[in-house]
């Protein structure tokens, strides 16, 4: 074996591997974590594009066409929560998330990586869903870069989401919480399936509180021109939610708030 | 020459519980130390501190005179830890494992480094299985390999052989001990006082979270060791121990 006292060695950062790590966790498992949401998208398009046949929204469009990019951009928005919300639970519960936080990674690499990652998944996730919806009806896009834009801001907001509720969950029973009483509700009613001018002024007036509901009608403003409202103000609030979220989730990851402390909560489990 | 280790006052509670009370210690390059102390005496508390997973109360601790807090990075990198739990992403195989790892620390092409870490630890013929498939001895290996993938000079073994078979008892002290032969420093925390005594040079004694002897091994065993033996027989470290935490020695 050869002499092990220290040599100097070039150190870069832990971020690119941090990402490839995070990746390749969910790269892993793709039947679950890529094909099982590109199904159930196509399940959802199938049963509501059977039943609302012949409906128009805006006037001008087939419901088939408004549901798809509202699909699209749900199946982002979920699989972006899903990846860094599981990744985080799992290795706290498992106690492997200790190799990461013995690692030089300062809080914003951390953020940074997992949130990149959520990104990731979230948009192969999406653009599976658009390939195989777009057999269906065919949507136009008429403004890529919108359509960029708040998928990726979606998700970044949506990732940063998951590691808030990541940290805070100590079991996946709580973790199962947050996604099915906060992120599936705001999603659903967010105007996937619908124009919120379809709904009842008062229902109209919650939609507006609801951030989840900008994201999905800036994303569709991308497809066809047309929205509830002005993509500028969606992107507007979009924006300042991403960086509301991005800060409690940077501030969370800085204190180590449940994660240094929670190993520390094992390593004293183990010491008592 | 900056001290391997250096604590400076911590002192660290939870709520009411004092968990570390005024710690001060020195652990010089190229030791081997041991830190011993019962259930709950403070040394998985005092490594957490060390290691970055604890902040501490009060005081001041440093790896190779990086701050373990204020200059973080450069005291992570100069420090290996091999936690206590069996702890592993079942998501990849060993050789995954050790990258990632070497790539946390922020080095590439880490490759030959690993593979002979893994030759030394008779890893070679795991490196593509999966984590979940290992036993619980190689998945031991696994985390001293850990530990050392990124060339620590100060390396924190903590109960690395609890639960842990002879024959890898056995090969995991001749590795530890050439480590420390080449250089490294070891601090190392554990039940098997035979152990501690065999391979540590100088020993701290922890009890509910002050450190109450601290010396080299021999003198320890000279000072404390008769205590009970009333000079007959051989004194052992055990016995020492025993003296020490029941407050019999001198």
């Amino acid at each position: 074996m050869s002499n092990l006292t220290p040599v100097p060695l070039e150190y870069g950062s832990g971020f690119p591997t941090l990402l490839r790590k995070e990746v390749k966790r969910f790269y892993k498992v793709g039947f679950q974590t890529v094909a099982a949401p590109v199904l159930t998208a196509i399940l959802y398009l199938m049963i509501f594009g059977h039943v609302l046949e012949g409906k128009e929204v805006y006037g001008v469009l087939s419901y088939t066409s408004f549901l798809i990019p509202g699909l699209v951009m749900m199946s982002v928005l979920q699989n972006a929560f899903a990846n860094t919300s599981s990744s985080l639970i799992q290795s706290k519960i498992t106690g492997n998330l200790v190799f990461v936080l013995l690692a030089p990674l300062s809080h914003f690499e951390f953020y940074a990586a997992y949130v990149l990652a959520a990104v990731f998944r979230g948009v192969v996730v999406g653009l599976g869903v658009f390939a195989v919806t777009a057999w269906y009806a065919p949507p136009a896009l008429v403004y890529p870069l919108w359509i960029l834009i708040f998928a990726f801001l979606g998700a970044a907001i949506l990732g940063s989401l998951g590691i808030i509720a990541g940290i805070w969950a100590d079991k996946y029973d709580q973790l199962a919480a947050f996604q099915n009483f906060i992120i599936m509700p705001a999603t659903m009613l967010s105007g996937v399936f619908y124009s919120i001018h379809s709904l009842p002024a008062t229902w109209q007036v919650v939609s507006h509180f609801n951030p989840f509901f900008y994201m999905i009608d800036g994303f569709r403003y991308g497809f066809f021109g047309v929205s509830d409202i002005s993509p500028w103000d969606s992107l507007a609030i979009v924006a300042c939610f991403f960086v509301v979220v991005s800060a409690i989730a940077l501030r969370l990851l800085q204190k180590g708030y449940k994660l240094r402390s929670h190993q520390e909560a094992i390593l004293l489990h183990y010491a008592f | 020459m900056s001290a391997a280790i250096l604590i400076k006052n911590i002192s660290k509670h939870y709520g009411a519980l004092q968990a570390l009370d005024d710690v001060s210690l020195k652990i010089e390059q190229g030791e081997f130390f041991g830190l011993l102390g019962p259930n709950g005496a403070g040394k998985t508390t005092l490594i957490s501190i060390l290691a970055g997973l604890a902040t501490a109360s009060k005081g001041h601790a440093s790896i190779l005179g990086a701050d373990v807090q204020s200059n973080f990075r450069q005291a992570r990198r100069q420090l290996g830890v091999v936690p206590q739990e069996l702890v592993f992403d079942p998501f990849f195989t060993v050789r995954e494992t050790l990258r990632f790892q070497s790539g946390y620390f922020g080095i590439r092409n880490n490759d030959a480094w690993i593979d002979e870490i893994m030759a030394n630890l008779d890893l070679t013929g795991k490196a593509d299985s999966n984590m979940r498939s290992l036993s619980g001895g190689m998945k031991r290996r696994v985390l001293v390999a850990q530990a050392l993938v990124h060339r620590p000079p100060v390396i924190i073994l903590d109960e690395p052989t609890a639960g842990v078979d002879v024959e890898l008892r056995q090969s995991l002290w001749q590795f530890i001990s050439r480590l420390n032969q080449d250089g490294h420093t070891i601090v190392l925390t554990t039940h098997y006082l035979e152990e501690a005594e065999v391979l540590c040079q100088r020993i701290a004694m922890l009890k509910q979270g002050k450190i109450v002897a601290l010396d080299t091994t021999a003198n320890l065993l000279n000072l404390y060791g008769s205590v009970k033996k009333d000079g007959e027989g051989k004194t052992d470290l055990e016995d020492v121990f025993v003296n020490i935490m029941s407050g019999n020695a001198l």
